[in-house]
């Protein structure tokens, strides 16, 4: 155990890049029906745009101060700058950590316009990631992975090697180790983040990437870590850096 | 780390085991469901011996492998069972794996099989409890099959001579 433990760690010391060599990102779309790319891609059909709707309505409402995030971004975001949503999670010199795309939402909420947080996950955070993450539909995600971020990139690339629950399983595993592989009735994918929150058919509801994290490690009887926590941030810079140069597809399309 | 802390306050409530009697309850729950792990002796690539002593019946065994809450052996290999319809190609075919191993390979596999590759998917069914990292409340310090079941999966595995697949 304690060596297998150590071997990524081993790997990623003697490797510039953290991932096996040649890997090459893919999207979790391209292992989809045509038919639910198509809807995927389609906004009049795609059952997430409801959520992107609920979304720009939040985005645009005054709250009770009578500010809204428009007010500073500008009416449909106008003034967000695209390329730089496709870097989230970043570091800010002003919190002194990585922030993700959720928490920045809840910093403008918190500090900016002088409200009581939201809860990591909620309905309205969510519902804002999507609208957020939507407006940049078709940017690279381009996350740093080197400087202030290393040490949080390193954690996470630790947590995704690290087996965990009853089944004993590693996010490796599935999605490197034996990747395109069925697993009864499903195909693993690369675990890729840049459609989420992603629709999902099965559940008739959206679902952030953190919950996604939850969903995988119950599969295997693990106890899964709260939204929002460390360990869910320092995996979500791993795994989204893991797909840089992947395009944000929100709302994408799953089972 | 310095600004963090503002995450604590919107992280919502603790999970419901931290108050002491609910989890001493929860720990004597588990007590009294779960077995006793019993020892095993590995000899070369096998384990010889059946588990506990017990004999292992192949038709329980057939219901074990298919079984999702159990064995779902079905998940990663291809088995001779065609009323269910999804069998998995993580791990090789199981087709004729009783002419390939003895009984004894077949045991060692199936009760943990990183004795043979450290790296594996594989999950060890009848590995110690105590190697496993954040195990769910529901499954602590339990194995995922009993003696019993181990035995019936091998029974089953066993009468698995005819090759292909
Ligand atoms: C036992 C196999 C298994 C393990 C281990 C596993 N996953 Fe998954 N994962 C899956 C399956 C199956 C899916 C669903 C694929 C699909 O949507 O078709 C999935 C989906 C995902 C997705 C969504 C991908 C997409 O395109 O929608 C992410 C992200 C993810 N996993 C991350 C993780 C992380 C992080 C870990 C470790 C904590 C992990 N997985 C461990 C099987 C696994
Ligand atoms: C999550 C995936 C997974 C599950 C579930 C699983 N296995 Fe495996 N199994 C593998 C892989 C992968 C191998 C290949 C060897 C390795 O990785 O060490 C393997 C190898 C084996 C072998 C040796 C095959 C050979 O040809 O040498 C046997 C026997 C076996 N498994 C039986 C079982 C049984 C019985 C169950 C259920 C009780 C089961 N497996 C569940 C993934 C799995």
């Amino acid at each position: 155990m304690i060596r297998w433990t150590l071997l990524p760690a081993l790997l990623a010391a003697a490797a510039a890049q953290a991932w096996d060599p040649g890997f090459e990102p893919v999207s979790g779309s391209a292992f989809l029906s045509e038919e639910t790319r198509q809807m995927q891609e389609d906004e009049f059909a795609n059952p997430g745009m409801e959520t992107v709707e609920y979304g720009r309505q939040l985005f645009h409402r005054p709250d009770e101060e009578g500010h809204s995030c428009a007010d500073c971004h500008g009416a449909e975001g106008v003034r967000l700058d695209k390329r730089r949503i496709a870097t989230f999670p970043r570091y800010s010199e002003e919190q002194e950590r990585p922030v993700t795309l959720q928490e920045q939402i809840n910093i403008c909420w918190e500090e900016r316009m002088d409200n009581f947080p939201y809860v990591y996950d909620c309905r309205e955070l969510v519902g804002l990631e999507t609208y957020v993450r939507y407006l940049a539909r078709g940017e690279e995600i381009q996350v740093q992975t080197d400087g202030p971020m290393e040490p949080f990139f390193r954690e996470g690339e630790r947590l995704y090697h690290q087996r965990f629950g009853q089944l004993d399983m590693a996010c490796y595993h599935c999605h490197d180790q034996h990747r395109g592989a069925w697993l009864r009735g499903q195909i693993l994918n690369q675990g890729q983040s840049n459609g989420f929150p992603v629709y999902r058919l099965s559940t008739s509801r959206v679902t952030s990437l953190h919950r996604r994290f939850s969903e995988c490690l119950a599969s295997f009887r693990a106890e899964p870590f709260l939204p929002g926590s460390d360990e869910y941030i320092n995996l979500e810079i791993y795994v989204t850096a893991r797909g840089n140069g992947l395009k944000i597809e929100t709302p994408a399309i799953r089972e | 780390m310095r600004g963090r802390d503002f995450r604590h306050v919107v992280r919502g409530s603790k999970p419901v085991s931290r108050s002491l009697p609910a989890f001493l309850l929860l720990l004597s729950a588990s007590c009294a469901l779960a077995e006793p792990y019993v020892q095993w002796r590995q000899v070369g690539y096998a384990i010889p011996e059946p588990l506990a002593g017990l004999k292992g019946d192949a038709t329980r065994g057939r219901r074990l492998v298919i079984d999702r809450s159990k064995g779902n052996c079905l998940a990663c290999h291809r088995l001779p069972i065609p009323e269910e319809e999804f069998h998995g190609t993580v791990g090789p075919s199981l087709y004729g794996i009783a002419s390939r191993l003895t009984e004894g390979q077949i045991r060692l596999r199936v009760v943990d099989e990183k004795r043979l590759n450290p790296a594996t998917i594989m999950p060890g069914y009848y590995r110690d409890p105590k190697h496993f990292h954040r195990v769910a409340e529901a499954w602590r310090g339990r194995t995922i099959l009993s003696p019993q079941e181990v035995e019936d999966v091998v029974a089953y595995l066993m009468t698995l001579k005819e090759g292909e697949k």
